[in-house]
């Protein structure tokens, strides 16, 4: 499974952010999305998911344009994570988890599983029932973050995913990056501090430049 | 299917909650129906006249209450773009967050009316067919709100907007409603009634999905 970005163009509110935007990426590379605030890297992300319809251009999956029908096909390919943690402050970091595998289709039992299995990866052994109000922005970022770890998608879409988290989290995070692409997962991640994704490749929002 | 399931079984949780929609719906249906005693005078014939009227303008009110978070929620903390991402047609994801809504408020709403109705001395007879016209009708009251919401989603001024969308567009549904009680109050068929306010709601299950779909996918952007 391979992505592949064909002079891809956004315009958000009558102007134009990115233009002539191309790439390819292939099972096990990463892109780090680096420019300043307001250059499209959002709106990159929220274009590779499908939210936001490219003003020009194509994204390709395999060497073919998904079309809308298959674009539902798609959903399972991916897994986005924007600014927002999705995490509901009634339910326990647990609830919400299971809700997330049962939602991408698992059976209860086995939605159970891997959310214990995703928690204690996260380090939330101890907070597994709590209320999520009463979790700290780290603790949800934490509870969001474990949601990639639910089921087998390949390419992950990240949105500043390192927000809020502390030393020890970051290096969690950099652990389950590598392991997704040792597994021959892709991702595409935009962040402003640095994030451990070791030969990761760069580009540069909004001119395109990719090094 | 497991998707739909789950997004159901949270919205229930979620809307039965201390924070959740059903209980001051419930309380809104029931107050609203008792001030009509209170303002029109105890008169059983008076109160018996109106009790159709009332009782399902009440509801139709009480149903607007909590249909501008439907989609509000879920799309403040994220959790709207989650549900784009699952293996799931949108319209269908839609689908399943307006029967939860609808298992939490026009349910309910439909299931203690026939305690209004005593309240209001409606003709006994007419209490059963008050029942069957709330079941039928709730149900396309959740379905074209659930545009409504969906449509609105982003508007600053949600909350106003929603009914000013909708109540128009349900008016059949409340001419129907309300009809069909009346007919059974006064001794005659209310079948024509609740077989037009069946195909209202069949048409609505039909095409709101795609409606839901399209003003969400917007809202998505």
């Amino acid at each position: 499974m391979a992505l592949g970005v064909d002079r891809l163009a956004c315009i958000r509110g009558e102007r134009q952010l990115f233009s002539d935007l191309t790439f390819r990426l292939a099972p096990g590379e990463a892109l780090l999305l680096h420019g300043p605030n307001g250059s499209g890297k959002s709106s990159l992300l929220r274009m590779l998911a499908g939210f936001l319809a490219p003003a020009a251009g194509r994204i390709v999956w395999d060497g073919t344009v998904p079309d809308d029908e298959e674009a539902d096909g798609l959903r399972g390919r991916f897994c986005y994570l924007g600014h927002q943690d999705a995490v509901k402050p009634q339910l326990s970091a647990r609830d919400n988890l299971v809700f997330w595998a049962r939602l991408s289709g698992l059976a209860a039992e086995r939605a159970e599983a891997a959310a214990d299995q995703a928690l204690d990866a996260a380090g939330l052994q101890r907070q597994k029932r709590l209320p999520s109000r009463y979790l700290s922005a780290g603790q949800k970022r934490r509870v969001a973050l474990a949601r990639l770890l639910l089921t087998d998608v390949p390419l992950w879409l990240l949105d500043e995913p390192s927000n809020a988290l502390d030393r020890a989290a970051v290096d969690w995070l950099g652990g389950i990056l590598a392991q997704h692409r040792a597994k021959g997962g892709m991702v595409v991640l935009a962040s402003h501090v640095p994030v451990p994704l070791p030969d990761a490749r760069l580009l540069e929002l909004p001119d395109g430049r990719l090094t | 299917m497991t998707a739909f399931l789950a997004i159901v079984a949270r919205d229930l949780r979620l809307g039965a909650g201390a924070q959740g929609a059903m209980l001051t719906t419930l309380l809104f249906f029931v107050l609203a129906v008792s001030l009509f005693p209170l303002g029109v005078g105890p008169e059983p014939q008076i109160l018996a006249r109106i009790a159709s009227g009332a009782i399902w303008v009440a509801a139709l009110l009480a149903a607007m209450l909590s249909l501008d978070r439907l989609f509000q929620a879920d799309q403040e903390d994220g959790t709207l773009d989650l549900l784009a991402q699952a293996p799931l047609p949108l319209g269908l994801v839609a689908l399943a967050k307006t029967l939860a809504h609808w298992l939490t408020t026009g349910l309910p709403l439909a299931l203690i009316a026939p305690l209004l109705a005593l309240l209001m001395q409606m003709e006994t007879e007419a209490i059963p067919v008050l029942l069957l016209s709330l079941l039928l009708g709730t149900p396309s009251l959740s379905l074209i709100g659930a545009i409504g919401a969906a449509l609105t989603l982003g508007a600053r001024r949600g909350a106003v907007l929603v009914p000013l969308i909708t109540l128009p567009l349900v008016i059949p549904v409340l001419i129907f409603g309300v009809g069909a009680v009346d007919a059974a109050a006064y001794g005659l068929s209310a079948q024509p009634h609740l077989l037009l306010l069946g195909a209202f709601l069949a048409a609505a299950l039909a095409l709101s999905p795609f409606a839901l779909a399209g003003a969400i996918k917007l809202a998505l952007e």
